[in-house]
């Protein structure tokens, strides 16, 4: 014992090793919440009437929600006017018109981070569409997107050369009354990413975005929305890293999917935001409401997701299988440590006839994290043949962590298939011995195993992400046994 | 050359004292067998030279190769050379037996300075070695001991070892389970590593593994201690008259 307890005092001195802030100047506005914000927002961005309308009737819905408590989280209330909801990098022109216009500074802090922007990407075939802080600064390859009719670009130039897509699809899947967050971020919401894929068109690379929140005490509220036409395919990549701060950051985002008649949308996330300290100060509330729709016949979505980072993290990738045959998927791997706090899962909401859905979680908790599998199966009474798979798994690597699970199953159909599966084990003493009586550092071990734990989700991601999700679980669970 | 000396060992676990003064020395290119009933600390012994945190070295010492043993930690004596074949192998769900031998010799090469080997380099290794203990191939790729029976499982230590070349190889009851077709299999994987520039402690209940991987030594252990060393006619002897001949103690 006395190896495993000197690594577990180790890993709560370890820095974040994505710690770090770029100075440069912020355009941001007070902090502090009201309908002239909203309207700043909106003019700001010179967006039409009708989505400033869109955002105040999401607001005065807001004012009236209580903050959500069911969560198994805790945390001090939020003062929603001590948050600034505007912070965009200033510079000369609006917008950089190439990569070669990117104030440096934030070039540099992609590469701190590994972040490729150039040839690259070429080679790894995926286009980026980083997100620094508000506003979009690199999009990539659209041209060669475009020539697909494929649109990938931020939300504000979505709203902007896309208008009618924007008006048709934002909130239809996430209304902007959904819930509290969600509700907050309809109201507030500075940027994002959206994409179209249209009929027919299997888009020929992975689409990228990596989100950065950067200005202290700048609540950040992504909007993202892809459509799928039908028969169209996308695998859209979303990665996620933050600099050290003290004090507690909001993240908000709320993510739309549509699938049409016969179209596929994986979505893949890997989540590496700052957890807090030692002692469990600061880091990111990740308060994310993400919501796929396979409104057609025989249309897919996938979610798969790798949880390491935020100090709460309340999340739960869901699918609405309106369309007969349709079939969702979630694939999840989160990790607690430190004082960290994760309440995840994920809602099959099946409507359509011989609709399937998959349900893999994974969760994995060291030191003192708590977390919670949170699922809720539905099987309307119009979805005649529904099937689902549900498997959750939960690692404890310390004695004083948490696993908790709260499957929730509603089923109103008599023709239903469901199945359950769920498992918790210790990491085992005698596991890491075998290992290292082979030659297999306590690390290396360390990592073995829970990398095995994680393989049926692991392999769900695209190739390059599987490695970087690979090299985050060592990272972050080095010295983690206790 | 003395591989392995040990001297006056006395071990503990969760404060019960299990080995009582053990004395033993094992040279290169010895094979030594060590028998006793349930209970008696053969496996004890086995998990402490192989470094154990689980149990506590309360007295005594332990060289190997001229070195101080307990000074070392459980994966640099595997890097030095020591391996052990547990008696019941555990399973690592999702890491393939492949992937998990691959990071084992890469660790061992590292340690003594080589570079990585190449991947197909180690697949052909791995591929000539499994077809000395009659290893399917299909279990190469399978999660490490995941779904194996017991005697597949067994032959996966010794393939292991096989890959591995130790040292020193301590076989922790490798016998036990295994039809006597098995059996003679892992014992002839065994012998086909018999050499000079290695030893062998092999650990065993029954007589009958020693028909098949003839021994240097062996050695009677019976509550924590060696009552009786001799040559191969002891496990004879041992055969025939069982543990009751070294009287109350083996009751």
């Amino acid at each position: 014992m006395s190896a495993t307890t000197k690594t577990l005092e180790e890993v709560t001195t370890r820095d974040y090793e994505a710690g770090f802030v770029t100075d440069i100047e912020q355009d941001t506005v007070p902090p502090g919440l009201n309908e002239d914000v909203i309207r700043f927002i909106s003019a700001k961005k010179n967006e039409p009437e009708w989505l400033l309308e869109w955002r105040l009737k999401a607001y005065r819905n807001w004012l009236n929600m209580p903050h959500p408590t069911w969560a198994n989280v805790n945390y001090p209330p939020i003062d929603f006017q001590a948050i600034s909801y505007f912070s965009a990098p200033k510079s000369d022109d609006d917008r950089p018109k190439s990569l070669d216009d990117i104030d440096p500074k934030i070039k540099e802090t992609y590469d701190k981070l590994g972040i490729p922007l150039y040839e690259q990407e070429m080679l790894a075939g995926v286009a980026v569409d980083a997100v620094f802080d508000s506003v979009s600064v690199a999009t990539s390859y659209k041209e060669k997107l475009a020539e697909k009719g494929i649109i990938f670009c931020s939300m504000s130039e979505a709203v902007e050369n896309h208008p009618e897509l924007v008006q048709k699809y934002l909130g239809t899947v996430v209304p902007h009354n959904d819930n509290f967050f969600a509700a907050l971020n309809s109201a507030v919401f500075t940027d994002g990413s959206f994409v179209y894929i249209p009929k027919g068109v299997r888009c020929p690379m992975e689409l990228s975005t990596y989100f950065r929140i950067n200005a202290a005490n700048t609540g950040q509220f992504e909007r993202t929305l892809i459509v799928a036409e039908e028969g169209s395919h996308v695998s859209y990549l979303e990665g996620c890293t933050a600099p050290k701060r003290d004090e507690n950051q909001l993240h908000a985002a709320v993510v739309e999917l549509v699938a049409l008649d016969d179209a596929e949308i994986k979505y893949s996330t890997v989540q590496n935001w700052y957890p807090g300290d030692e002692n469990g100060v600061g880091g990111i509330y990740n308060f994310v409401t993400k919501r796929g729709l396979c409104q057609g016949r025989n249309s897919k979505i996938s979610w798969t997701q790798v949880e390491t980072g935020s100090a709460i993290t309340w999340k739960y990738p869901s699918c609405v299988l309106r369309g007969d045959n349709s079939v969702g998927e979630f694939y999840s791997v989160a990790v607690t440590r430190g004082y960290q706090q994760a309440d995840t899962g994920t809602k099959m909401i099946h409507m359509g006839k011989n609709t399937r859905s998959t349900i893999v979680s994974k969760g994995i908790s060291a030191g003192h994290g708590q977390q919670s599998y949170r699922g809720l199966v539905r099987i309307a009474p119009t979805a005649e043949n529904a099937r689902n798979y549900s498997q959750c798994d939960s690692m404890l690597m310390s004695d004083t962590c948490g696993a908790h699970t709260f499957p929730y199953i509603d089923c109103q159909n008599p023709s239903a298939q469901m199945e359950h599966e769920a498992t918790t084990s210790k990491i085992g003493e005698d596991q890491i011995f075998y290992c290292k009586q082979r030659g297999i550092s306590e690390e290396d071990a360390v990592s073995l195993i829970v990398n095995g734990f994680c393989k049926d989700v692991f392999r769900t991601l695209p190739m390059e992400f599987a490695v970087e999700a690979q090299k985050l679980m060592e990272i972050t669970l080095e010295d983690s046994v206790g | 050359m003395a591989l392995l000396e040990i001297e006056n060992l006395h071990a503990a676990i969760d404060g019960t004292e299990i080995l009582k003064g053990i004395n033993l020395t094992l040279n290169t290119g010895e094979v030594h067998a060590i028998m006793g009933p349930n209970g008696s600390g053969k496996s004890t012994l086995a998990k402490v030279l192989a470094g154990d945190e689980a149990y506590e070295v309360t007295q005594g010492s332990i060289r190997y190769n001229g070195q101080d043993l307990l000074d070392m930690d459980p994966e640099i004596r595997a890097r030095e050379g020591m391996f052990l074949g547990f008696q019941y192998p555990v399973e690592i769900p999702g890491v393939s037996n492949t992937y998990f031998l691959k990071a084992a010799v890469n660790a061992i090469r590292k340690h003594r300075g080589q570079d990585e080997m190449d991947a197909m380099e180690f697949l052909q290794l791995i591929r000539e070695r499994a077809k000395t203990v009659k290893l399917e191939d299909t279990l190469l790729q399978r999660p490490v001991n995941e779904g194996f029976s017991g005697g597949e499982k067994k032959r996966n230590e010794v393939f292991q070892m096989a890959v591995l070349e130790p040292v020193l190889a301590i076989l922790d009851e490798t016998d036990s389970g295994l039809d006597i077709d098995a059996l003679r299999t892992v014992a002839e994987g065994v012998n086909a590593m018999r050499s000079a520039e290695r030893g062998f402690l092999v650990i065993t209940h029954y007589q009958r593994l020693l028909n098949y991987i003839v021994p240097d030594h062996v050695h009677v252990l019976l509550g924590g201690k060696v009552v009786k060393s001799g040559g191969k006619e002891l496990a004879k002897e041992l055969e025939q008259s069982g543990y009751a001949m070294f009287g109350e103690q083996a009751a």
